[in-house]
């Protein structure tokens, strides 16, 4: 029970920074502005598995929720807010490309 | 315990879809994959003990910012044929690394993980409720929810509303 | 005084959102709520006592107050209240006016849950009010440069966050709770255990993001130089400050604690930033992107303070927090004023600006004066005390570094100075007249304050910076 519970803490473990790196991956090389909105959607899945993963295994779960729900809002609005530069971007340059937001120098 | 089968199967997908999204050229398709891992995400809050937050999970994540992204993806414009074609090359490039990212980071964490020592205590007894979690002991953090939310009315009516735009370039 | 700083601009927000007030309405009202808030640090009975008492019988708060969170609400206070008076000056639209005093009561009320909170998760959501509010304050006018300077501070900002969330979990794990007190009971017991080790590395490294140090300030200069007037002063002043650097002496002083492996870091980061934000900074064409380099370079002394670990340095690394709190935000709002007046910011067309606009021109140099830490100005106390720390932590070298280092803040601002204001003037620059009443006033009385901190300085270290950390 132990051992099993141990292998599958451990699967958690390595699950969480793979999807923070899947993220990561998506932000950087993509070309394509909402593409790096979707990465850092992924990145966070990643953290609220993680999370979860920590309150069960640390026998709080009940501990933990209030947590994913708050971070699950605070997504939200951060998300609605990137929503309403993407629509701003679009209008300005007509493209979804991200070479039109690399302009500034300096 | 065939339970423990369960887990790996959702996360195996979890972590399978994620990559599909990232390298996927049609965000459409991204978006309605990020619906699906939503989804998955919610059946691992269930088993994890947590049903407040599995039902958040999937009416917020699968629900909400679906469709968020969606009325943002039809309300700009779709990529025009030439950027289409152009597309095709490059995802050969990102499909191939990505995978192999993946398992290079996965073998390395791997074995990060020999060195981690610790004891998990598994939970099946329900000590505190999630309720009295949320409104007894952490008030202060549903005074900050409440003035994000605010945060977020006012950003959504300072940059969806289209009057008096300084528009123009620097 | 803690539960009514956080609980009061929410309820103003509110008020005046029922029945929509008009843009003055809002402003006045967020100029008054700032002023309260700088004196109900010092006369908690002026309202601030009784309000909280009253929204303690109903709620149950786990905030706490002590020296360091005092000294932040200073500077929120006094950056917050120019910062509106700048906007004011560029708004011409009732409705913007009113959007942005609304942001900014919110903003105010995420800086005083920030420093405030007694739990790491409480940070974090106050952390993300916080820059909530300045996304949309950046790209509130809709230009080109903001949109594209505020989309990289959030894409980058939020990977710092997913980041800090990453370790919260961690910490989670080690300690079963969120507490500051638990986790630091938690961190003295195994400070070698690989779990916690990756959990701070990956908190140090999440807020150096959000601090923009070098390497992570890639976001810097295109979020501060392209946001408008009002909102520059608003982010040079405080938001860095608050969602990095606070964070980290918090983290620092209540938790972790400081060992070898960070105060390396730490000094690093630190010296590098110093460095290269001068050296970059030389070389910039447009004045508010010459502040913002400027910034990473204050920063850096901020970090590298911190770096050498005793009290004496988060004590000096305070006091140079609310220096340049100050002189900071007075350099932007003379951008403002020259934006306001001309219309453009880069560096090159101007010439002897100085003439017509001698206010803006005194005022800019003492606070690169006091940047670079000449007598009898306030920077000079603050760096002094800097180099004094890392020399009793026996980090010398680092100690010559920072006194060395004052030359590269003298090289961009006297390059910068002698371009716009002194030299020639101009032919197209012949029908400017001073800025706006407002701006000038504003810049004067920081200007006093850089100078009245400057000469008092044994006041306030006694009174305000020592006691946050505990030197008597």
């Amino acid at each position: 029970m132990s051992y099993e519970s141990l292998v599958l803490f451990k699967l958690y473990l390595i699950t969480a920074p793979l999807l923070f790196v899947v993220g990561i991956y998506a932000v950087i090389t993509t070309r394509n502005i909402i593409a790096m909105i979707i990465g850092l959607e992924i990145m966070t899945k990643g953290v609220t598995i993680l999370l979860a993963a920590a309150g069960y295994f640390n026998g709080k779960p009940q501990l933990v929720e209030p947590l994913i729900i708050t971070m699950i809002v605070v997504e939200v609005v951060i998300l609605m807010i990137s929503a309403g530069y993407i629509i701003n971007i679009v209008k300005k340059h007509n493209s979804l490309d991200v070479s039109n937001i690399n302009k500034l120098k300096g | 315990m065939d339970l423990m089968y369960i887990h790996i199967l959702l996360l195996g997908l979890i972590i399978s879809f994620s990559v599909i999204a990232a390298v996927n050229t049609r965000i459409i398709k991204a978006a309605i994959l990020l619906a699906f891992i939503s989804l998955l995400t919610t059946l691992v809050l269930f088993l994890l003990k947590m049903p407040l937050a599995a039902i958040f999970e999937l009416s917020v994540c699968a629900g909400l910012i679906t469709v968020i992204f969606i009325s943002v993806i039809s309300l700009t414009n779709p990529l025009t044929r030439e950027e289409r074609a152009e597309e095709k090359t490059k995802m050969f490039k990102r499909v191939v690394f990505l995978p192999v990212i993946v398992l290079v980071c996965g073998a390395a964490f791997y074995m990060l993980e020999k060195s981690v020592d610790f004891i998990p205590v598994v939970s099946d007894a329900v000590s505190v409720s999630a309720e009295t979690g949320m409104w007894n002991t952490r008030q202060i953090d549903l005074a900050g929810q409440i003035i994000i939310i605010l945060t977020g009315v006012f950003g959504v009516i300072a940059l969806f509303k289209d009057n008096k735009d300084d528009g123009g370039g620097k | 005084m803690t539960v009514s700083l956080i609980f009061v601009p929410l309820i103003l927000v509110i008020m005046l959102n029922i029945p929509r007030l008009s843009g003055k309405t809002a402003y006045y009202t967020a100029l008054a709520f700032f002023v309260w808030q700088f004196f109900s640090v010092f006369f908690p009975f002026l309202g601030s006592q009784q309000i909280a008492d009253l929204i303690g019988k109903f709620f149950t708060l786990n905030v706490y107050a002590d020296g360091i969170s005092k000294i932040m609400i200073i500077s929120a206070a006094i950056v917050g209240f120019v910062s509106l008076i700048t906007s004011k000056v560029f708004s011409k639209y009732d409705s913007r006016l009113f959007s942005l005093s609304n942001l900014m009561l919110l903003a105010a009320a995420g800086i005083n849950g920030l420093v405030f909170a007694k739990d790491i998760f409480t940070m974090y959501v106050f952390i993300e009010v916080i820059a909530a509010a300045s996304y949309i304050l950046i790209s509130m006018d809709k230009k080109e440069g903001a949109l594209e300077g505020g989309f990289k501070y959030l894409i980058i900002s939020s990977i710092a966050t997913v980041m800090m969330l990453f370790s919260i979990a961690l910490f989670f794990l080690v300690a079963g709770s969120t507490g500051l007190t638990e986790i630091s009971a938690v961190l003295n017991d195994f400070s070698g255990n690989t779990i916690v080790l990756a959990a701070i590395m990956l908190f140090i490294t999440a807020l150096l993001i959000k601090g923009g140090l070098i390497p992570f300030h890639a976001w810097l200069s295109g979020a501060y130089a392209e946001a408008p007037a009002g909102v520059s002063v608003f982010l040079g002043g405080i938001v860095t400050k608050t969602t990095g650097i606070f964070v980290l002496i918090r983290f620092l002083y209540s938790v972790a604690g400081f060992s070898g492996n960070i105060k390396a870091v730490l000094l690093i980061v630190g010296a590098l930033s110093i460095v290269i934000g001068a050296l970059i900074a030389v070389t910039q064409k447009d004045f508010k992107r010459v502040l913002a380099y400027s910034s990473i370079s204050q920063v850096g002394y901020i970090v590298l303070a911190l770096g050498a670990g005793t009290a004496f340095g988060i004590a000096a690394a305070l006091f140079h927090v609310f220096n340049h709190a100050i002189f900071k935000s007075l350099l932007f709002i003379n951008s403002a004023s020259v934006e306001k007046q001309t219309g453009r910011l880069d560096v090159d067309s101007f010439g002897g600006l100085g003439y017509k606009m001698p206010v803006t021109s005194g005022t800019t140099a003492i606070a690169f004066l006091s940047a670079a830490g000449i007598p009898p100005f306030s920077g000079f106390w603050s760096k002094l005390l800097i180099v004094l720390a890392l020399w009793s932590a026996n980090c010398k070298g680092f100690a010559v570094l920072a006194v060395l280092a004052s030359l590269f803040t003298m090289a961009y601002f006297l390059t910068l100075q002698k371009k716009v204001f002194f030299g020639e003037l101009n032919p197209k620059l012949e029908g400017i007249n001073e800025a706006p009443l407002s701006l000038t006033l504003s810049a004067m009385v920081l200007c006093a304050l850089t100078i009245g901190v400057g000469l008092f300085f044994p006041y306030v270290i006694k009174i305000l910076i020592f006691p946050a950390v505990g030197i008597i």
